[in-house]
């Protein structure tokens, strides 16, 4: 239970920051969003010795039970390690964002956003039902879409916004598509049950496509190539929001729902090959062209690219000891997977400090362009160390966490070549040498990072600020996260027994002991040891490519401009807009007769079609009730007042005459006994002809229209056919026995709902989510016709969009 | 142009105590018989929305100051509310109680929590109607 307000906990405190922030206005928001982070982390530590006990928590919320949709939180080592990453990280980036964002700033909508961000990201890590777990992913994208888009005046920022979104939710809802493929294979929403019921899975039909539907969504999110453009130009987000989303927390997300996944899928071929060889493209691709780049941020987001496929390929790897199953030997390719998960802290720690280190650089000298950049050591020194730890991590340097778990991926891509399965015998030999190659490009941009920054000459003119030294308050959070590079480098094992060996037991829950999943870091392996060798060659050759960069960097020029992913994802959008653009506007003529005549064919198909189709029409006037007098002069009013509607001259005549109508209406709702329907069916009427008779005023007056025959035909048709179709409903109705009886509502009512009133009962309990929803659309509904009112552009204002 | 039709007036405010205390009645009267949030809200909103035709809009408002958005927003907030609520009472989403106490001077009463749910539909209703017929009168 008390996880379930962890969850929620950011979300109410997000609710109410516009009061915090009009009450306190001497103080920074910050300072008190800052409480919520700080809270969750301390809560979480508490469960750390349970949990690396191997004990694990479960409580549901009952949502939907008809549907199986519960509110089930789910805490075991996996969700325990991003829940810490959310929450720690989260931390140290709001108390960062304090000196970063000043008071000038819409504060209240950044840190709106960034606890949304973060109720939803815990959201995710701690569902066990995947439809709850979709509807937190989700709302990361939209979190991160209106942080991307925080600086909302810059077209870039814009730009930036929607290419995530537009990718990620995509991907997103391949997702749900194969989280609908699994409740149909197993019948349950509860990755608890479907671990429980995996049994002859593998051979179902859907399995496969599942399989590529849940990875399209991990891999869209995770910016794996080639869904990676989004996360360069995600970079116009303010640093700490990139530092906290796009490099710490959400793009982890992909790795959290294939490690969440594995146990499920993990045994299979196709997983294997996916996810290891879509790391290894990724991690290739994002280190290559990190190096081209000048922008210092956009250098570190290809780097994220790069390092987050180094995660999902270990991922992979570690996938390949669930095909072998449970053995002494494969115990051992497990190693992967712990390596992944050391790897993904290992990462948040380096690269968080190194976005901090930038932020910091952008702050006080006004400009990332590395070919503006350089000497600011002898200024920044606590940033130059920020840099340098944080580089040399990331570069896989002694003695930084970042040499531990790389050596562990050098380990992991050599061992796998002694596998005989999935076809590695031939091409095993891939993944080692392309993970040296990226290598030795990681290397190089991290030298970049450090070198043009820091050293060589200062060039104040091309400055836009003469450069000084950040703020304390700046410097205390990438100062934390480099204290963790090198104390989990010294004592990587308490790290590992307490943190990364309750994960191993939640991905590979068929192996009896987590214990034995569990290597002992250590940072040499001996003189012989392969890794070292390759970290060595890694050093050499990337100090003589980093020398001889200005030769080699035209490589880069190769791919032609108009073929770049970017080019054909910017193509693809546009050529699609302007097709459906082009479709919309042959029907959507603006002509309201236009639109009638879509909504009721649309409507007289489907409604008659599908009773025709189903062959349910039936009609036996003998059991019909008889007709009184009274009825029949009702039906006779109401017809006489309709044919009377088409022939009226004036607004005010034809509104009143429908209004006449409507009364007949309600009239035979007295008649037959519903007198809830006539009381509202009268009010409403009221009204509607009110709120006619206002709009009037802005109308020309009636003019009698000039159709033709054809035209005139072609209407009477429709009508006539859509008054034959209620009519046959109507008539249907009574003898239609296709869906269950609802007359155990009626009979019950007052046991069921505590009301004697049935429609009431409905309306409030029966159906209430349909009323609670309504509730909401028509609130929605009437702020849209008050904003498109009132905040219409006068005439002649400037045009805000650019 | 401004008619000074005293007899709409005069009628006016006594009819209108009659639909407000109509409108209160069938929200009350909801649970067992005809009426509920949703009449009711009706109800009353059309006995506002007589009040802003018969006198103007500065007139109402200097007897009702509410921002009719705001009340839309606070019905909203109380039905998706009592939804929420249920969840602390560790049943499903949206569960509904009801129960008899004895209140002194009502006697024995049937308390609900669907009244409130019932309470932000009315008030979402009111405040929706008022707030859409106000904005397009108001339109130039």
């Amino acid at each position: 239970m008390i996880i379930v307000l962890a969850i929620l906990f950011p979300f109410l405190i997000a609710a109410c920051i516009p009061f915090i922030y009009r009450s306190f206005t001497k103080l920074h928001l910050g300072w008190f969003v800052l409480a919520v982070p700080v809270t969750l982390f301390i809560f979480l530590t508490t469960y750390i010795p349970q949990i690396a006990k191997g004990q694990t928590f479960q409580h549901t919320v009952e949502w939907i039970p008809t549907f199986n949709i519960n509110f089930t939180t789910y805490l075991d080592g996996l969700s325990m390690i991003f829940a810490l990453l959310i929450t720690g990280v989260g931390s140290l980036v709001i108390l960062y964002s304090i000196f970063y964002l000043s008071k000038k700033e819409s504060l209240q909508h950044f840190y709106c956003y960034l606890l949304l961000f973060m109720g939803a990201m815990l959201g995710v890590v701690l569902s066990d039902n995947l439809m709850v777990l979709y509807a937190f992913w989700e709302l990361t994208s939209v979190s991160s879409f209106l942080l991307i888009a925080f600086w909302h005046h810059r077209k870039a920022s814009r730009a930036g916004a929607r290419k995530s979104m537009t990718i990620t939710v995509t991907g997103g809802i391949a997702m749900l598509a194969g989280f609908l493929m699994l409740y149909a294979m197993t019948g349950t929403f509860s990755v608890r049950e479907i671990l429980d019921s995996l049994g002859g899975l593998q051979d179902h039909a859907l399995f496969v496509p599942a399989m590529c539907l849940v990875l399209l969504g991990a891999f869209t999110k995770s910016a794996q190539f080639p869904f990676h453009i989004w996360l360069p130009d995600a970079m116009e987000a303010p640093t700490p929001v990139s530092a906290y989303l796009h490099s710490a927390t959400m793009v982890k997300a992909g790795i959290y729902l294939v490690a969440r996944m594995t146990p499920v899928f993990g045994g299979h071929e196709v997983w294997f090959w996916a996810v290891s060889l879509a790391g290894l493209i990724t991690l290739f691709w994002g280190s290559f062209n990190a190096v081209k780049q000048y922008d210092l941020k956009g250098l570190l987001a290809y780097s994220t690219v790069s390092q987050l496929g180094l995660i999902m390929c270990l991922m992979g790897l570690g996938a390949a000891a669930l095909h072998l199953g449970y053995s002494k030997e494969s115990v051992i390719y497990t190693q992967a997977t712990f390596a992944a998960l050391f790897h993904l802290i290992n990462h948040s720690t380096f690269k968080g400090a190194l976005f901090m280190m930038v932020g910091i650089v952008d702050h006080e000298v006004g400009t990332r362009d590395i070919r503006r950049l350089g000497g600011l050591m002898a200024m920044m020194p606590f940033t130059f160390t920020i840099a340098v730890i944080g580089s040399a991590s990331m570069a896989g340097l002694p003695p930084f966490n970042g040499f531990l778990s790389k050596e562990m991926f050098f380990t992991a891509t050599l061992r796998i070549m002694e596998l005989d399965i999935f076809s590695l015998e031939t091409f095993g030999l891939l993944f080692p040498i392309v993970a040296w190659v990226a290598s030795v490009f990681t290397f190089i941009y991290s030298t970049i990072l450090v070198v043009r920054t820091f050293l060589g000459k200062v060039k104040p003119e091309r400055l836009e600020k003469p450069p000084h030294e950040a703020p304390i308050g700046m410097l205390i959070s990438p100062f934390i996260l480099v204290g963790f590079v090198i104390g989990i480098f010294f004592f990587p094992n308490v790290l590992a027994k307490n943190i990364l060996q309750p994960a191993m037991a939640s991905v590979y829950p068929a192996f009896p002991s987590a214990a034995e999943l569990t290597p002992k870091i250590s940072a040499w392996h001996g003189i012989l040891a392969p890794e070292l060798w390759m970290t060595i060659a890694i050093i050499i050759v990337g100090l003589a490519l980093y020398k001889t960069l200005p030769k080699w960097r035209p490589i880069y020029r190769i791919i032609p401009e108009n073929y770049t992913l970017n080019a054909l994802y910017e193509r693809f959008i546009g050529m699609s807009e302007s097709y459906s653009g082009r479709i919309t506007n042959t029907y959507m003529n603006g002509k309201l007769s236009y639109y009638f005549f879509y909504i009721y064919i649309g409507f007289v198909t489907l409604a008659a079609g599908y009773f025709i189709w189903s062959g349910t029409f039936s009609w036996t006037p003998t059991t019909d009730s008889p007709i009184e007098y009274y009825e029949l002069i009702l039906v006779i009013v109401m017809i006489f007042t309709a044919v009377s509607i088409l022939f009226t001259k004036g607004r005010i005549t034809s509104v009143l005459l429908n209004g006449v109508l409507g009364y007949g209406v309600a009239l035979s709702f007295v008649i037959f006994r519903a007198p809830d329907l006539a009381l509202t069916q009268l009010v409403v009427e009221s009204v509607t002809t009110a709120l006619f008779l206002i709009t009037f005023k802005f109308l020309p007056e009636l003019k009698p229209e000039r159709t033709s025959g054809a035209a005139k035909f072609s209407k009477a048709l429709v009508s006539i056919a859509v008054g034959a179709t209620i009519t046959f409903i109507g008539l249907t109705a009574i003898n239609y026995d296709k869906f269950l009886a609802i007359s155990r509502y009626f009979e019950d009512a007052y046991e069921l709902a505590g009301g004697q009133n049935i429609v009431n009962t409905i309306l409030g309990d029966f159906r209430a989510f349909d009323t609670m929803l309504e509730v909401v659309v028509l609130f929605i509904a009437g702020l849209g016709v008050y904003s498109l009112i009132k905040l219409k552009a006068k005439k002649g204002d400037a045009d805000v969009e650019n | 142009m401004k008619i000074n039709d005293v007899i709409l007036r005069t009628v006016v405010k006594g009819i209108v105590f009659i639909v407000f205390t109509l409108g209160i009645y069938l929200f009350f009267a909801g649970h067992n018989a005809p009426g509920g949030g949703f009449i009711g809200g009706l109800v009353l909103g059309s006995g506002v929305i007589l009040l802003y035709i018969t006198f103007d809009i500065e007139t109402v408002h200097r007897g009702m100051p509410f921002d009719f958005k705001l009340v839309a927003a606070l019905g909203v907030l109380l039905a998706t509310g009592t939804a929420i609520g249920s969840i602390v009472f560790n049943v499903p989403f949206l569960t509904q109680a009801d129960n008899y106490f004895h209140l002194p001077l009502l006697g024995e009463t049937h308390l609900t929590t669907v009244t409130i749910f019932e309470a932000g539909v009315a008030l979402t209703v009111v405040g929706t109607l008022v707030t859409i017929i106000l904005s397009i009168s108001e339109d130039e």
